[in-house]
């Protein structure tokens, strides 16, 4: 074990892991975070605190996982290098690891103009594989970017995203595989929605060698309308959403699609649940945490865990 | 070359409204290439500015020049003349050219009438592209000659974000994804084993990072 990671634990005794994504709040509000975690605790492995998601500014992830960690949950921190430098982001490792925070999620983040902060400067000193790569440094090698040692190493889980349908589509493995050299211990996906291009990603990572060398959680969203499915579609960088599967929750009277939606990501979940290499799940209920351990009982993942 | 646009006449005559007398400024270099400061520009800025005032029954005195480089001390030299007789001068340079400007007639007002915007080429009639951010360390002859610095939104090194779909930008569909660009221009010269290693971080300290930078060279000197 490289790590404290109660995470790292899950995955490596091969318990099929289920993660489960926790935005913090627009403001200091410390009840609106507590009343969302509380619906995910106990029904899941570790739970992804995002930040500042979509370029907005939210509370700070480092705090919010500090907070979710005292209610009993193993946070994922999530950190994009859109936002601080590596002064500041080697900096919050620390801080982050000080704090008993043992899992890390490197991104770059969605760009500034997304959010409600369009005047903001990109920082992007580093980008996310950097980012990764640095984490691992000061873990394994007890070193920061420039070689000087340090005091107490973080020792992290360390974890990277992975996107099967950007585009270049050919391309997206390949960078997986820079990410899974540079460290990445477990990968989260981007929300599935195009089974078929997923399974062809998998296949490729499989035959490369990636599954053996990392954890992969298929990440999943449940749509709660039709409306929200075009909207993700049409607006959301980085989606693939199959008409098919937007006809299919127009097909349904509106009061109905909600369920018609979390009907599809149990399907989805159990789908995963077949495909080779496949370690875990992610799930993004966005606002709508308190549905997934419904979701999770329906996909039969309940009784096997108790965080 | 130094790609910059017009300014709005409004925001100009804020800076300007307070002198009795301009000399508006031309630069028939770059931002003569991307029509925005040259001979033509400049005369069309001027004649815009006296209608602008005469509708405020306004007067002030408006002269035209054009030098061919406003950067250069030799080519700033040319206005000497002119320059005693005017409260102010309009200068239709880049920022670069305002400034040297300001340092040759340290007494004189000097108001910019572009905004500056990059280094980029002509890519087509009346179409301009930002390429490259003068980062000190130039990288292009491992990424196909396609700046990741300049062309990606995220400065990225290490290939594309999840964001680029069908050759675009997620930050805009008007911008083409640098990364595309990077991996087509490499695959097509078989070279997309550059992109497999890693890229570590990038040293910031010779771009505008380390601070305003300065190129000295003696044998160059007189
Ligand atoms: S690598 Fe640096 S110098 Fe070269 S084009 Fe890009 S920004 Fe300019
Ligand atoms: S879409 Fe392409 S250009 Fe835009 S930030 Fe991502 S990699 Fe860079």
């Amino acid at each position: 074990m490289k790590t404290e990671s109660n995470l790292e634990k899950v995955l490596a005794s091969g318990r099929f892991a289920v993660t489960a994504e926790c935005g913090p709040p627009k403001g200091s509000d410390t009840a609106i975070l507590m009343e969302k975690a509380k619906s995910l605790l106990g029904h899941i492995d570790a739970v992804n605190v995002t930040d500042n998601q979509t370029a907005i500014v939210r509370m700070s992830s480092i705090a919010a996982c500090s907070i979710l960690k005292n209610m009993g949950h193993e946070p994922i921190l999530q950190m994009v290098t859109r936002d601080r430098n590596r002064i500041a982001l080697q900096s919050d490792i620390f801080g982050a690891y000080a704090l008993g925070i043992s899992n890390v999620l490197c991104l770059t983040g969605d760009h500034q103009s997304f959010g409600n902060q369009k005047q903001a400067v990109g920082v992007f000193d580093l980008d996310s594989i950097q980012l990764l790569k640095t984490v691992k440094d000061m873990r394994d090698e007890e070193k920061i970017i420039g070689g000087e040692s340090i005091q107490g190493a973080p020792k992290m889980f360390i974890g990277a995203a992975a996107n099967p349908f950007a585009d270049p589509v050919d391309w997206r493995v390949i960078r997986l595989a820079k990410k899974v050299n540079a460290g990445a211990d477990f990968i989260q996906t981007q929300c599935i929605f195009n089974m078929d291009q997923f399974k062809k990603f998998m296949n490729q990572a499989v035959d490369m060698g990636l599954t053996e060398k990392t954890y992969i959680l298929a990440g999943i969203t449940p749509f709660k309308s039709v409306g929200m499915a075009k909207y993700m579609s049409d607006k959301v960088a980085g989606m693939d959403i199959p008409d098919e599967l937007i006809r299919r929750m127009a097909g349904v009277p509106k009061e109905k699609q909600a369920d018609e939606g979390i009907k599809i990501a149990v399907e989805f979940i159990q789908q995963f649940r077949e495909i080779k290499g496949i370690a875990g799940i992610h799930v993004m209920a966005i606002e709508w945490e308190h549905k997934v351990p419904e979701i999770l009982e329906l996909a039969g993942l309940t009784s096997e865990r108790q965080n | 070359m130094i790609v910059a646009t017009l300014k709005e006449i409004d925001e100009i005559r804020k800076m300007i409204d307070r002198y009795d007398s301009v000399l508006v400024v031309g630069c028939d270099s770059c931002v003569a290439e991307c029509a925005a400061g040259g001979a033509r520009e400049t005369m069309l800025l001027a004649s815009a500015l006296k209608l602008s005032y005469l509708k405020d029954h306004m007067n002030p005195t408006i002269t035209e020049a054009v030098i061919d480089r406003q950067c250069v001390d030799d080519f700033i030299d040319q206005i000497a003349d002119q320059v005693p007789e005017h409260d102010a001068i309009l200068s239709l340079g880049c920022g670069a050219g305002v400034q040297a400007l300001a340092r040759v007639y340290s007494d004189k007002a000097i108001i910019p009438a572009l905004n500056t915007l990059f280094i980029g080429e002509t890519q087509s009639r009346g179409v301009w592209q930002e390429n490259c951010l003068g980062c000190g360390s130039c990288k292009l002859g491992y990424f196909g000659a396609v700046c990741p610095v300049a062309r990606c939104s995220k400065k990225l090194m290490n290939g594309p974000c999840g964001g680029s779909k069908g050759g675009r930008c997620e930050v805009n569909p008007e911008i083409p994804c640098g990364w595309d660009l990077i991996i087509r221009r490499l695959n097509a010269l078989g070279e997309l084993d550059r992109l497999t290693e890693y890229v570590p971080p990038v040293d910031w300290s010779t771009s505008h990072s380390g601070g305003p930078r300065k190129v000295v060279r003696e044998d160059q000197q007189p």
